[in-house]
């Protein structure tokens, strides 16, 4: 490699040529001061820290093909005469928000695939946002100092879909227009003040010549910079914080071990960058979305059947649907609550439940450490088994607001569907919440024995009894040390009981909130298993060096397996 | 709690450090450095070339050119797929190339960076603190309220103009009580507006229907209704008319004589959130929303049987003119369109004006 | 042996467990599932006459002068059909009927699935002229009104009104067909014969709506047949089509194909490539 010798850059002759634009630039803009600390800034590598990386690039993707789309669309609901290419619309009566669309997608060269890769990149962009949620929540990496991160990003994800939506109403097909008909449906049954919004937003009643116009500014101008700016921030932090890691020898909860941005870094990201437009191009080449011309223009009085939102709407058009009718009068006024709850309600209680987590966790752990190392998922067995119980909240409602599609398609009934949808939005995530707590909690127990009683080497030994053992051998001290090091202690719940009355009988004026909160860290603690303490280390591994019941002298060729089952024949670290 | 000394001395494993570094092929072999270099190289000529049969795709494929046609498909736009082939797959070609140059050649010996904690020193602290009572003294905000409290008055005014001018945003709810439906307009086939006679109807049929305005023309052959117009009007009078045997229909009080021989119009718009419905299923007289699946049996009054829709179906009566064709008595006694918190107030308004029998 | 068994704990070991067992409940589905019963068979092979065929095929269920057989109270005191009186439901509800395979009837069902057809043309034409003869009732259409290719492109567009007006709500704006209450279902319209969309709007089989031709007029079934058949043609301009059926397949594919696809590529970046020993 390293045989040829190298020019420093500002020596050599291309350097020599740009020093004097660079001098002219650093003597306004002092690049080197802000440079110095951040051009080898490190970034640890693992293939989870780049979901996030993916929604970087497909809002990136989003605003190139975003910005050629608005070249040609019209977001104007003025009646025109279709005379385009498409035939089976020839001379249909469409407002020109529609007209324009087709136009995009047959006229225009590239038009088609442009909107497509649009189109994609936008449900690619949520569908990385929540990819990287979990990921961050499943890890504890929303732990101090990055609450205000993860507020951030509960904000991209709800601004992210506000933009998804208001992209899908644009072009004022059959299909888009039955979503804006649904939103202003949702509007409306907000008590009291539904009306009045209703009228505000849309200009009016729905239909209307206002709101295509308006949601128009709000997908490429409000939203778009609003979302930039949240980016930005999000980078920021980032940047401050440094990327959190996941532990193991030689990388603590005070350093950092990775590549350095430059050079490593900016290529791995700058690459995924092309691969991301790329895969997103393949997918628009191969896979059709959204072909408008199919649905029709928007006229109130059609719809077609398995009209559906796009997946990041579902789960709410699956509460909605599955909610039993409940409409009440009371003051002369009416409730709608089979809309307002399930299509309103449910998803602020979702988004402020998500933005509080980080709040309420820190308040029961009552931890104000710094966390820069990841948990793993099985440490924190109520945290896992909480989200695993949300996801599946999710998915059941998804098939609820898929149940036509599943009804047609899988030969089911319709009502039973929704009845299923009723009944398991209750009892399916109870059930997961207990299973998936019970996993943690077995695999905790599993990484203790490890620790303690070696992992399986796959070697048999036959004593001359003529009994069998599996001889263990002790993990390597990297594994160990990747396995504890993470690893919160438990508190001890019982001696922190809070008392009603102190020993001189006065009564406690903070009784009730202290026992709430204990009740709450016993529901957080519940069942967890303690990483082993260094005095059952040492004993373990007089035990594994041979003290024990059965010898483990491996012999000098052996060179075991690793604890994940490759043979051992080169050394992982 | 324990404190955070005590959590140390209870970990039972030390750091070993960061393992020794173990090098690539590409490190150690000069041939492997240069046959991974050339592979990167090839992969981006490979884009170069793909960029290049983007623009020759461009201009020789015709817009209408369909590949993939076969006797049992449909095929797919020839530009759409080859523009984003060649667009996709070069992209795909250049970030893989970029990606396996970072791993296969570039520096591999990682970087330990010490982390500091988020929060700042004491010392700058105090710094900013001194600085800001400094500001504060200075500007004296603290000793003069009265420019404070006009200031921060000042502040709240100007509030009220950047709502005020929101105000034009959409005029003031107003109630949904009428839709374009009168006493005598006929009743027409949607699309066609051609006006319908009970005997053009059989047990079982399903006619999707409008107001008869809406075919109207004014003196200069123009349309009454077009546009955002028409649509805001018939997002609120679309109908449909069933036709059942008489004896399955069970009228409730009052609106025994609303239908003709068993011919019945009900609104087309769900009272759920006003998806336009005619999912009707001839035999069991129920209709299905697609959007929510809510269920209303025409024959029962347009009751909801099923699904999360609060209103029955609103009813359009009906009876037959002096040439035999079927025309509206009257408006819909209730409300039409999706649930908003004025309905209760606006259908008491509507059941005044229609002698409040409903 | 020993290498598989040392290997069962590597990350992959999971993964090609879970893709083995998928794939044999997939199959195992595919050799267990109910195939769709084809009924019964050749009962009425060798009987010429069309009443005779009737008497000995459909007269079961449909009662032997067609007048059909109602069943004891069912439900909301109604009586129920065994199977519905056929006086003056004409031809076209017989060769709709009898030509797409759902009579005669294997089995009961929330709905009658299409099947292929157990009588041969000549007796069903048999059949259709009976039931013709017991009562007038809609006949089977004119050869002008099913030329769907003859239709211009206004005709075309106006047929598309009509059909979104009136069918996709049921059927979806390609006819890919929709489900409705209790597992009953629009069936899809794609490849059905022209004769017999017609049919299907002029005499309302099962639950759909009938469509008179007072109302929708022989030339504007034929529009809508035009368009039907138009739309399916047209190509699926941006590539896989996703069945028509909308955004939970694009959701689907986003999901499995693109994150999926793209976490496949993260996980390339970050892996540790091969090592050697530095000589």
């Amino acid at each position: 490699m390293a045989t040829d010798t190298y020019t420093r850059i500002e020596d050599s002759a291309a350097g020599q040529k740009l020093a004097g634009p660079v001098g002219w630039l650093d003597d306004r803009l002092g690049l080197a001061a802000a440079g110095k600390k951040n051009l080898r800034k490190v970034f640890p590598e693992h293939w989870s820290f780049m979901l996030g990386e993916i929604a970087l690039w497909s809002f990136v993707v989003l605003l190139l093909t975003g910005v050629f789309l608005t070249l040609w669309f019209v977001p104007s609901m003025a009646e025109v005469t279709y005379r385009g290419s498409y035939a089976p619309l020839y001379g249909i009566d469409m407002s020109e928000a529609y007209a324009t669309t087709l136009n995009i997608s047959f006229e225009v060269r590239g038009g088609l695939l442009i909107r497509q890769i649009h189109h994609w990149a936008a449900a690619m962009f949520i569908a990385a946002m929540f990819a990287h949620m979990l990921r961050v929540y499943f890890t504890g990496a929303y732990r101090k100092p990055r609450e205000i991160n993860w507020l951030i990003g509960v904000g991209l994800l709800g601004l992210g879909t506000i933009a998804g939506f208001s992209g899908y109403s644009l072009p004022d097909d059959l299909l888009s227009g039955t979503g804006l008909r649904f939103v202003n449906g949702l509007v409306r049954s907000i008590p009291l003040v539904g009306s009045y919004i209703e009228f505000f937003v849309f200009g009016g009643e729905f239909p209307g010549t206002m709101i295509i116009p308006r949601l128009y500014m709000a997908h490429i101008l409000l939203i778009p910079a609003i979302l930039l700016g949240l980016i930005g921030a999000h980078m920021l932090l980032l940047v401050y914080h440094k990327h959190t890691q996941w532990p193991g020898p030689g990388r603590t909860n005070d350093n950092v071990v990775g590549y350095p941005m430059l050079p490593v870094y900016m290529a791995k990201a700058g690459g995924f960058f092309f691969v991301v437009f790329g895969f997103l191009a393949l997918m628009g080449a191969l896979i059709q979305i959204n072909p408008v011309w199919v649905y029709g223009p928007y006229n109130p009085a059609e719809v077609t059947a398995g009209s559906q939102p796009d997946w990041y709407m579902g789960w709410v058009e699956g509460a909605v649907r599955v909610m039993p009718a409940l409409e009440s009068t009371f003051f002369n006024r009416t409730w709608t609550w089979s809309v307002f709850m399930p299509g309103v309600l449910l998803m602020g209680v979702l988004f402020t439940a998500l933005g509080l987590w980080p709040f309420i966790e820190r308040w029961i752990t009552g931890d104000d450490r710094e966390h820069h190392l990841l948990e793993r998922p099985r440490n924190a067995p109520v945290r896992t088994a909480l989200g695993a119980a949300a996801i599946s909240v999710y998915l059941v409602f998804l098939i609820g607001g898929g149940n036509d599609i599943i009804a047609i398609k899988f030969g089911m009934s319709l009502n039973a569907i929704t009845w299923f949808v009723r009944i398991g939005i209750i009892v399916v995530p109870i059930i997961v919440f207990m299973v998936t707590k019970r996993i943690c909690i077995a695999l905790q127990r599993k990484d203790n024995a490890d620790l303690t009683h070696g992992y399986e080497t796959g070697v048999i030994d036959r004593s001359p009894s003529g009994g069998y053992a599996e001889r263990h051998a002790p993990l390597p001290d990297g594994d160990q040390f990747a396995l504890t090091s993470a690893r919160e202690r438990l508190p001890q719940l019982e001696s922190e009981k809070p008392a009603a009355t102190d020993e001189g009988g006065v009564r406690n004026p903070k009784f009730r909130k202290q026992s709430l909160r204990h009740k709450a860290r016993e529901f957080y603690f519940d069942g967890s298993v303690d990483k082993p303490t260094s005095h059952e280390m040492d004993h373990a591994a007089e035990h594994l060096e041979g003290a024990g019941e059965h010898p483990v002298t491996q012999g000098e060729d052996f060179k075991g397996i690793s604890h994940w089952g490759v043979p051992g024949d080169h050394e992982d670290h | 709690m324990t404190d955070e000394l005590d959590l140390k001395a209870h970990d039972p494993i030390g750091d070993p450090g960061l393992p020794e570094h173990q090098w690539r092929p590409q490190d150690v072999d000069p041939k492997q450095e240069k046959r991974t270099e050339r592979h990167i190289a090839g992969m981006l000529g490979a884009a170069a070339l793909l960029f290049v049969g983007f623009c020759v795709a461009y201009f020789a494929i015709p817009i209408d050119a369909v590949v993939f046609k076969t006797g049992a498909t449909v095929g797919w736009s020839a530009q759409n797929f080859a523009f984003g082939m060649t667009l996709g797959g070069g992209l795909l070609l250049i970030g893989i190339a970029i990606i396996q140059w970072a791993k296969k050649l570039m520096g591999d010996h990682e970087i330990v960076e010490l982390r500091h904690a988020a929060g700042s020193e004491k010392d700058d602290i105090d710094a900013v603190l001194d600085d800001i009572n400094a500001g504060i003294e200075e500007s004296g905000i603290a000793r003069r309220p009265l420019i404070r409290n006009s200031l921060l008055g000042a502040m709240a005014a100007l509030g009220l103009p950047a709502i005020v001018l929101l105000r034009d945003m959409g005029p003031l709810p107003h109630g949904h009580t009428n839709t374009v439906w009168k006493k005598g307009m006929r009743v027409v086939n949607d699309v066609s507006g051609k006006p319908i006679k009970p005997s053009d109807l059989e047990v079982g049929q399903l006619v999707n229907a409008q107001p008869a305005v809406f075919f109207e023309t004014d003196e200069h052959g123009q349309h009454l209704y077009h546009g955002a117009e028409l649509h805001a009007a018939k997002a609120k009078a679309a109908a449909i008319v069933v036709r059942m045997r008489p004896e399955d229909i069970t009228p409730s009080a009052g609106r025994a004589n609303w239908g003709v021989d068993g011919i019945l119009c009900y609104s087309k718009i769900c009272t759920h959130v006003g998806c336009p419905i005619s999912l009707w299923e001839q035999q069991t007289h129920h209709l299905l929303c697609p959007c929510h699946q809510s269920t209303f049996d025409l024959a029962d009054n347009g009751k909801v049987i099923f699904g999360p829709a609060g209103r029955a179906l609103p009813q359009l009566p009906i009876s037959v003119d002096s040439e035999g064709y079927l025309v509206a008595v009257s408006d819909f006694p209730e409300i039409v369109t999706p649930s908003y918190p004025e309905l209760a107030r606006d259908q008491k308004k509507l059941d005044k004006k229609f002698g409040g029998n409903n | 042996m020993r290498k598989l068994s040392t290997r069962r704990r590597h990350p992959i070991a999971g993964l090609l467990v879970i893709a083995f067992a998928l794939v044999l409940a997939g199959a195992l589905y595919s050799v267990v599932a109910p195939e769709p019963a084809t009924a019964e068979s050749a009962s009425a092979s060798e009987i010429e006459a069309g009443r005779e065929l009737f008497l000995v095929g459909c007269a079961s269920c449909h009662g032997l002068n067609a007048q059909g057989i109602e069943t004891k109270a069912e439900h909301d005191g109604k009586p129920g059909n065994y199977g519905p009186s056929l006086i003056g439901v004409g031809a076209a509800a017989v060769g709709f009927q009898m030509e797409t395979g759902r009579m005669p009837m294997a089995k009961t069902a929330p709905q009658v699935p299409v099947k292929s057809p157990n009588y041969s043309q000549e007796e069903i034409d048999q059949i259709a002229a009976y039931i013709a003869s017991l009562a007038p009732g809609p006949s089977r259409p004119s050869d002008e009104y099913l030329d769907w290719e003859s239709v211009d492109k206004e005709g075309v567009s106006a047929g598309g009104e009509f059909f979104r007006t009136n069918c996709t709500a049921c059927h979806n704006s390609t006819g890919q067909g929709g489900a409705l209450p209790d597992g009953r279902y629009a069936p899809s319209l794609v490849g059905v014969e022209p004769i017999h969309i017609y049919e299907a709007m002029l005499t309302g089989p099962q639950q759909m709506p009938v469509f008179s031709e007072e109302v929708l007029t022989p030339e504007e079934k034929l529009q809508v047949i035009a368009y039907i058949k138009q739309v399916q043609n047209q190509p699926t301009h941006g590539g896989v089509g996703g069945g028509g059926l909308g955004p939970v397949v694009d959701g689907m594919f986003v999901w499995i194909i693109g994150i999926g696809g793209l976490i496949g590529f993260a996980v390339w970046i970050g892996m540790h490539g091969t090592r050697v020993k530095k000589q």
